[in-house]
């Protein structure tokens, strides 16, 4: 630990935030785990027709809620002729209660680039269903793939557009100040005073029905940006307002610089730093948002798909006890949510070591 | 102190006015029409539902309508449900104690669990005990809500521990005064586990910082100097000054409080406003939703301001003008 006395102040509230601040600085390896999970998160969804061995949309209702399979590695001997991987079939038993046998004795090999997939079975209609399969006996692996563009991509859109409208809403008012500043900022103590899950439920009332996949989407997206602008406004507002006064500012001002360049050269990079780690730990409350719409029954419907709305076969309680890889959503969505908070953690500390040390 | 409450209480008005303002808007343009789902209802009379038009400014413009809306609202009228058929404040009432009651006990267990875990980790800061503790505090913040509702459900339903939802069992009224009141808790305690997941970790967090931070301090040192026994410096001294932020968190706590009990009592089936919410939107049950969000603002704001009270008890530098001079 280093001890007050020498250095700037603000050098020293970063090293000390680094060694004090528990799991995260002292292990940048948790900042690369994650950021290594999301690119293959955001990889696997980008590629998603390609990763996901069926079509998402494929139902085998001879195969109804099949529970995982276990992959096997072939012996060495058999790999040129049947490839590395192979699982056992299974033969639904019991239609009523959905129950499998798994026949031991034959095997359906996977091949890499089988019918252009990563890995697949070689024949189309073979029932291998790595993750199980749903009410409808669709893939959920491939459902997983698919639905991953829906949730991945509302957080990078979400965050998007609120740190776009937070940085101008905030750039103006800390910079322009007087009446427009308190207007913006009474504003913003409205749109923070919200209940924000009730007024994402009311707003969720808007959606029309029988918007193409697309525009439910972006609807949703632009629904939870609206709430959650204000608070980025806020800090922002707080930074440029600091910054309006400093030498550097006004020197630009003194030197006649027109006001949209003194705002993007001299006044933005003070708040970007921020602005960059706010908008990191901001992407899980909008993956969050979404899932928890679509899970209600608000968000995304079927025939498109996204985590949240894969996760609302699990409300039906015989569900949840029966077929508990119906929640491999829920898993992703943590892991995914998990690996940003460490990301924008680890960002935190590099970009913003004012705000260590705060909340 | 009492201008202080009632200046606050005045400056809630706008505030309110503001919020329903914006949900009326947003509810007047969403698809849909509540009293052509009324008519389709062959119990109501016609004449009846042309009063209620005529009451709720049926066919003005978005702003009379407000208005009709808002004078009935002061007056204690939110109007009918359509689903349910009966007044919105008499469906609210009913609902809304099990929110609180699910939302205090939540935040209870947070602080009870929260501060002495955060003076256990800063006490052995570096060891296994914080390592250990801190990794699975990053695992609660992370967990949704939803799913750690789903993976409890699922504990309940297998084990048979704990009951699948509801807030009481059906054979609740026979029961003793302290029979009831057990079977009441066995049902919070899942929803009540749930919600307070992340707040303790979160918080937990803090206290470690603050912990920490105020270690280093110059009337820490001298405490330590004048040989007051580490007990001393670490109650009297330390913990009374890392509480302060906590109290003014406990306000803000209780809006996501309120979010994640909207969430946890769909999923876990709790007859709660957040649930009573939902359906009214399913719905398109338009003056229900209004009163929920209503209601929901009322109970954020009236949160933040006894939080505001809270933090002139914790801390004597702070007083009423203080507090003003923030806003």
């Amino acid at each position: 630990m280093i001890e007050p006395g020498g250095g700037l102040e603000g050098e020293f509230l970063a090293t000390d935030a680094g060694v004090e601040s528990g799991v995260r600085a002292r292990r940048p390896w948790s900042a690369v785990a994650s950021a290594a999970v999301l690119c293959t998160l955001y990889a696997a969804a980008a590629f998603a027709p390609w990763v996901a061995p069926f079509e998402p949309s494929a139902q085998h209702r001879d195969a109804p809620n099949a529970p995982p399979m276990r992959l096997h590695l072939a012996p060495p001997s058999r790999w040129a002729t049947e490839g590395l991987l192979y699982v056992h079939p299974q033969k639904l038993v019991d239609s009523l209660r959905r129950q499998y046998e798994v026949d031991e004795s034959a095997r359906i090999p996977l091949h890499f680039g089988a019918r252009g997939h990563l890995l697949a079975p070689s024949d189309p209609d073979a029932r291998v269903f790595l993750f199980g399969s749903d009410a409808l006996g669709r893939d959920i692996l491939s459902r997983l793939v698919h639905g991953g563009r829906v949730s991945l991509s509302v957080g990078l859109v979400g965050v998007a557009i609120s740190s776009v409208v937070g940085m101008t809403v905030g750039t103006i008012a800390g910079y322009v100040g007087g009446r427009t500043d308190a207007i913006l900022m009474r504003l913003c103590e409205v749109m923070m005073a919200l209940p924000a899950f009730y007024f994402l439920l009311a707003l969720s009332a808007v959606i029309p029905p029988g918007l193409s996949p697309a525009q439910t989407f972006l609807l949703i997206v632009a629904l939870m940006s609206f709430i959650r602008w204000a608070g980025f406004a806020r800090v922002v507002r707080g930074i440029v307002a600091g910054v309006r006064e400093r030498e550097h500012v006004q020197a630009a001002r003194a030197l006649g610089a027109s006001t949209p360049r003194i705002l993007l050269r001299h006044v933005a990079p003070a708040a970007l730093g921020y602005a960059i780690v706010a908008s990191t730990l901001s992407i899980p409350g909008f993956i969050l948002g979404e899932s928890a719409l679509s899970l209600l029954g608000l968000g995304i419907q079927e025939p498109s798909t996204s985590w949240g709305s894969m996760l609302s076969d699990a409300q039906n309680l015989t569900n949840l006890d029966r077929y508990p890889w119906l929640l491999a959503p829920g898993i992703l969505i943590a892991v995914t949510t998990m690996a940003f908070n460490f990301l924008g953690d680890h960002l935190r500390d590099r970009l913003d070591p004012r705000a260590a040390g705060r909340l | 102190m009492l201008t202080f409450l009632a200046r606050r209480l005045v400056q809630m008005v706008p505030l309110l006015v503001g919020i329903t303002f914006l949900s009326f808007l947003i509810v007047g343009l969403a698809p849909g029409d509540f009293f052509s789902s009324l008519a389709m209802n062959p119990t109501i009379a016609p004449e009846a539902i042309e009063a209620m038009k005529r009451e709720f400014g049926y066919g003005q413009p978005l702003v009379v309508r407000y208005l009709a809306w808002l004078s009935r609202a002061v007056r204690g009228d939110l109007g009918l449900s359509a689903a349910h058929r009966v007044g919105v404040a008499t469906l609210i009432g009913q609902r809304v104690g099990n929110t609180l009651v699910l939302a205090v006990s939540a935040m209870l267990v947070t602080w009870l669990l929260a501060i002495p875990l955060g003076v256990l980790v800063a006490m052995r800061r570096g060891r296994p005990t914080d390592r250990l503790l801190s990794l699975l505090a990053f695992l609660g913040m992370s967990v949704p809500n939803f799913f750690l509702a789903f993976l409890l459900l699922r504990l309940a339903l297998q084990t048979g521990w704990f009951p699948v939802g509801g807030t009481v069992s059906i054979d609740h009224d026979q029961l003793s005064l302290g029979g009831r009141l057990l079977d009441r808790l066995h049902h919070l305690a899942l929803p009540t586990l749930v919600l307070a997941t992340s707040g303790v970790a979160g918080l937990m967090r803090l206290m470690r910082g603050a912990i920490l931070d105020l270690e280093k301090s110059d009337f820490v040192r001298t405490a330590r100097a004048k040989g007051l026994p580490e007990r001393t410096v670490l109650f009297r001294h330390v913990l009374r000054n890392a509480l302060n932020p906590f109290v003014t968190l406990a306000g803000y706590e209780l809006g996501t409080l309120l979010g994640g009990a909207a969430l946890v009592e769909n999923v876990m089936n709790l007859q709660g406003l957040g649930s009573l919410m939902l359906q009214a939107v399913l719905a398109a049950d338009v003056y229900l939703v209004m009163g929920s969000v209503l209601m929901g603002s009322i109970l954020l704001l009236l949160g933040n301001l006894l939080a505001d009270l809270a933090l002139t008890r914790v801390d004597p530098r702070i007083d009423f003008s203080s507090l003003e001079a923030v806003r």
